[in-house]
This record gives C-alpha cells, structure tokens and sequence, in this order.
C-alpha cells in the first residue's frame, strides 16, 4: 500500500501576519515556516498506518521553492520514507497544484493520496478535491477517522451537524480535519537523523495555468473600541439599551 | 452574466439571493432538497428534489450538467459545499474563490485569508466562475414572491457508500450559522455536563445557538459541529457572548463579524476583549447562572 501525502510550507499559524500597507504582499514579521499543520495531521495518519502495516509505504511530496526542502526533511523525520520536491519559483494556485499532483499520482500511483482540508495560509480547501476531480476518485473531506482494510477506505468525517460515514474503494482522496489525530513532536536531532532518507528533487511536468490571481491585501476593518462593564447587571442594561435581548 | 446559486435547502434560498443581489447579474437557484415557494428574486427556481445529498464525486457531476449555462456557480460557504464546489470548478474549468464576502466587479472578489487577518482581493481569469460566498458579509434579501419552477433530473453517480448517516443538529437549536445569537464556551468549562448547564443553558435562555473554541471541542465536552473559527463554523449573529475564551487569531476568524460581541473571562488582558462591545473580567461560573437568571423570558 502506497500513500502519499503532499506537504506545504506554510508561516507559523501562530505569528501574527498582516498585509503590507501598499497591498502587495504580507508582513509575517520574520516568523518561521512550518508544514501547513493539516498535512501533518495527514503525515501522522500515513505513519501510524504503516506502524500497524510495515508494507505501507509513504511518498510526502512538495510543490514550491528549495526552502521546502526543510519542511520534507522534517515529514522524513516524521516517517515519510521518501520524499520529492518537486521546484519552482513559480506562483502556483490550487487548481495547479492539484494539476501537478495528478500528473504525480498517475506516475506513482497510490492507493491513497492523504491530504490536509485547507492550508492554514490562504484557506482554499480546494486543491485535494480538485485533485480527486482531476482523477475521477471518489473522496472523503473533513476526516476525524480513517481504517484502511480490504481494498477499501472506511471514513468517518465531521460534517455541519456532526459526523458521517463513508466507504469507498482505494485509490481514493482523504483530507484530514483537526480530530484525526495529534502529530507527534519531533525535535532536531530527529530531523538531522533523517537526512539519509531519500529527497528527490526535480522540475514540475505541467504548467501552473492561473485561474486566479491576487491583486491586493488589505487590512481587515477594525472594530470600534468597545468598553468594560462593572457587573453582570450593567451588563444587562446595556444589552437591553442596545436592542439585543429582550 | 447569468448565475446558477446551489441550494442545498430551502433554508439557504435567502442568504445566498444576497449574493444575487450583490453579484448584479440575473440568477436562477438549483435547490437539491426540499421545495420552496418564494426564489427571493431568482429567474427560475430549479427543483432538483433530492430525498438526501449525495456524495461530492456523484453531486459534482449532476451540478456540472445543469451549469453549462451560466458564467457563475455559487453555493453558501459550508463544509457540504466546500466538499463539492472545488470538484465542481475543475467539470466547468472554473476558477474558484472560497469565501466570498464581497462582490467588486463579476470577475473581481474578496475573501478572507490567513485566518482573516488580511482581506485578499481576487481576479477569476477564466470564463466561468465558481464560488462559495460567506453570506452573513452581504444585505437581506426581500422576498419577491412565487418563482417560476421547473423539475431537474440530477445524475449524479457515485463510488462512495454513506454507511451511517449524517447526525443531525442537536437539541432543537438554532442552526449556528443562521442563529441571531450564539453562546460559546471555551477551555475552562469543566465537562461535557458543565458546557451543557451553562452554554447551552445561557443560548436556551436567549433562543440562541452553541458555539465552542477548538481546546472545548478537542477536549470532548463540546461536539465538533459548534467549533467556530478559521477552521471551524464562521457566525455573524446580532449578539455573540463569548466565555472562557481568549480571543486567539483563529477562534476570531469565525466570529468578529459579529454585530455585538460580549465577553467574559477572568483574565483582563485576554485577547478576545480587544474585539468586544462589553467585557466582563468575571469568573463564568458566577457570572453566566447571574445572566441567566436575568435574561430568561
Ligand atoms: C491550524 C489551527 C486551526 C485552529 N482552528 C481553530 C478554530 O477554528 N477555532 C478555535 O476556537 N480555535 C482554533 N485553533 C486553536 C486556537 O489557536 C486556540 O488554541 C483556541 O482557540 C483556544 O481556545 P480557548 O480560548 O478555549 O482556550 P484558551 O486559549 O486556553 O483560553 C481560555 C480562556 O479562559 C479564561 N478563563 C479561565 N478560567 C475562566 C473562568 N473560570 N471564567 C472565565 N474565564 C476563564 C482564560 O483567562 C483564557 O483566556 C486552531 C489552531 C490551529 C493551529
């Protein structure tokens, strides 16, 4: 069994980014990249299911500059047991990254392609059903819960009221939401350990075709300051004053 | 310009004719399930008449063949609609922007990015336009009275069994989304028993729905359903009181929208107090059975 697990490089989520005041691009205040922290949720899946399954073979895969060579080398050191960059400087939006990867996924052929639900940068959520599109194979977002058995995908994923499952035949897609499980941590010298690991590195087989394109970045608007009340009783009336409770 | 707006119930019709309205170009609506009288301005109501939603590869493909038509394709932003839309853009070539909360020109919008910190704007290059719009950022819509209707066959053929069927909204409450109050509860509320007495308490007293932090819902004592936030339910409601919440960038993704934002928390300094209208620094366990008490009809 074969999964692979695309990988992007993504600011901290925790750093505060802002947009530059001329619009052109963002301020992430010389914060550290990490991988997007759905596709480690993804990662983390594919590895325990090889820790139960030693014949599971794990491909993490990246689509961007040479500086994702650090977040692959970390998903190594997760448990990944090859990875590829796949190069270029080039802007890629995520009907083109699902392009590239199924271009990928015709030439590796997995039985599952394991995926984050969104990339906490620009929060599309779309790049792992357009891939499934690209390939006709059936899918599961949202993942809370994933066995693999038989040739089949057995899913259970949260939905707007709750949760629901689904079956399907491998090869399918599976984007991870954040209750599948939590990664494990992994400190440098695990990461320096890994370095033996094969990363391949090679140029892209399509084309970034843009659909979309951004144009500016703006500040969100800001809030009116509001105030402190002195008790739940003041409170209440300025609710009230406000028209906003009975 | 014509717009097809993917409904998947009756309930959507409204907020996405906002949409409509704000998009500038004629409309027709594709509701999946249930019927409806009223189109809130739309040319033609297509009734699709759907007992249940059917899986994205299935679904995307009977969207696809009534949207030939049409230069956009637009649906709520919800989890259902994200699991299908982008499949949707790749069928019609489309390209897609995700959470839409403003209408610039009919190929240029806005959207929220890195867990609504920045406003991205957004050119389509392609013909065709595929969007979910985050519908709470646009005005009411008015409704216009009987629509035309006309019955569509939806193909929409599938490799994936549901073997246990979706859960359905808990308790009677108002759907989060739509609720014009919503009462959330974070870290700090002590057990799933505890969330219930006074979050939901605090939401019943007001007729109000249930929103929850991830650390709640990660905890197990609030259900994954009310997580609001960057990568949970995103509300806009009249009145939103947040409890035992920090106020952390991604728990403000989903509710500083807000018409009126109160919070309460222990801690002074949180974060969350810099978006409020009202800050109480109050203990919740005194202060919310104290709102209750006053607030219930
Ligand atoms: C990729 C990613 C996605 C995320 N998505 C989301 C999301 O969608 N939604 C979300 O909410 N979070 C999300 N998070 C998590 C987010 O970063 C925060 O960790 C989370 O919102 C914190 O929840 P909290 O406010 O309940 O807990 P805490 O940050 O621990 O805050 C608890 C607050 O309660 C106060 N308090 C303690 N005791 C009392 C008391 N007795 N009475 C009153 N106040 C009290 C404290 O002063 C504190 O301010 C995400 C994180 C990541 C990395």
């Amino acid at each position: 069994m074969k999964i692979m697990v695309p990988i992007k490089r993504v600011v901290d989520p925790y750093a505060k980014v802002k947009a530059l005041p001329d619009g052109t691009g963002l301020d992430t205040g010389g914060a550290k990249f990490e991988i997007n922290p759905f596709d480690e949720i993804a990662l983390e899946e594919a590895v325990r299911k090889r820790e139960a399954d030693p014949s599971v073979q794990i491909v993490a895969v990246s689509i961007g500059s040479s500086s994702c060579e650090d977040q692959l080398r970390k998903a190594l050191a997760m448990g990944a047991d090859e990875a590829i960059l796949i190069e270029s400087d080039a802007e890629w939006d995520s009907p083109s990254v699902a392009a590239e990867l199924a271009a990928l996924a015709k030439e590796l052929a997995p039985d599952l392609v394991l995926m984050g639900k969104q990339a906490t940068d620009d929060d599309n959520n779309q790049a792992a059903q357009m891939l499934a599109a690209l390939l006709d194979w059936p899918q599961a977002t949202f993942a809370s819960k994933l066995d693999l058995a038989g040739g089949r995908a057995t899913v259970a994923r949260e939905t707007d009221t709750g949760e629901e499952v689904l079956e399907m035949a491998l090869p399918c897609v599976v984007t991870t939401d954040l209750r599948l499980n939590e990664p494990r941590y992994i400190a440098l010298p695990g990461i320096i350990k890994a370095r033996s690991k094969p990363l391949a590195k090679r140029p892209p087989t399509t084309e970034p075709r843009l659909r979309t394109r951004t144009v500016r970045l703006d500040a969100p608007p800001t809030r009116p300051p509001g105030r402190k009340v002195g008790s739940v009783d003041e409170l209440v009336s300025e609710l009230k004053a406000r028209g906003v409770v009975a | 310009m014509k717009a097809l707006l993917i409904a998947f119930d009756p309930s959507e019709l409204e907020p996405l004719a906002r949409f409509g309205a704000a998009l500038g170009a004629p409309f027709d609506v594709l509701l999946l399930t249930g019927s409806a009288d009223d189109g809130y301005g739309a040319s033609e109501m297509l009734l699709a008449g759907l007992a249940t939603v059917p899986p994205a590869d299935g679904l995307a493909k009977g969207i696809a063949s009534v949207a030939e038509g049409y230069t956009h394709v637009a649906a709520a932003a919800s989890m259902r609609s994200k699991d299908v839309m982008p499949r949707v853009a790749v069928l019609l070539d489309a390209g897609m922007v995700t959470d839409a909360i403003a209408v610039l020109d009919g190929k240029t919008f806005q959207r929220p990015i890195v867990a609504g910190s920045v406003i991205a704007t957004v050119t389509v290059e392609t013909e065709r336009v595929a969007l979910t719009v985050r519908t709470s950022a646009f005005d009411p819509a008015t409704p216009t009275g009987s629509a035309n209707k006309r019955s569509v066959a939806l193909y929409c053929p599938t490799a994936v069994a549901r073997t246990s069927a979706e859960s359905q909204a808990s308790g009677g409450r108002p759907d989060l989304t739509q609720a014009k109050v919503v009462v959330s509860g974070g870290r700090p509320l002590k057990d799933a028993g505890t969330f219930e007495k006074l979050i939901g308490g605090l939401a019943d007293a007001l007729g109000g729905g249930v929103g929850a932090t991830r650390a709640a819902v990660d905890s197990g004592i609030a259900p994954n359903e009310a997580q609001v936030g960057q990568t949970g339910k995103i509300v806009a409601p009249e009145l939103y009181i947040a409890a035992g919440v920090s106020g952390s960038t991604q728990h403000l993704a989903g509710m500083k929208d807000s018409k009126c934002i109160v919070a309460i928390n222990t801690d002074g300094d949180a974060p969350i107090f810099e978006v409020a209208d009202f800050g109480l620094v109050e203990d919740l366990y005194t202060a919310i059975p104290a709102l209750m008490e006053r607030l219930r009809p």
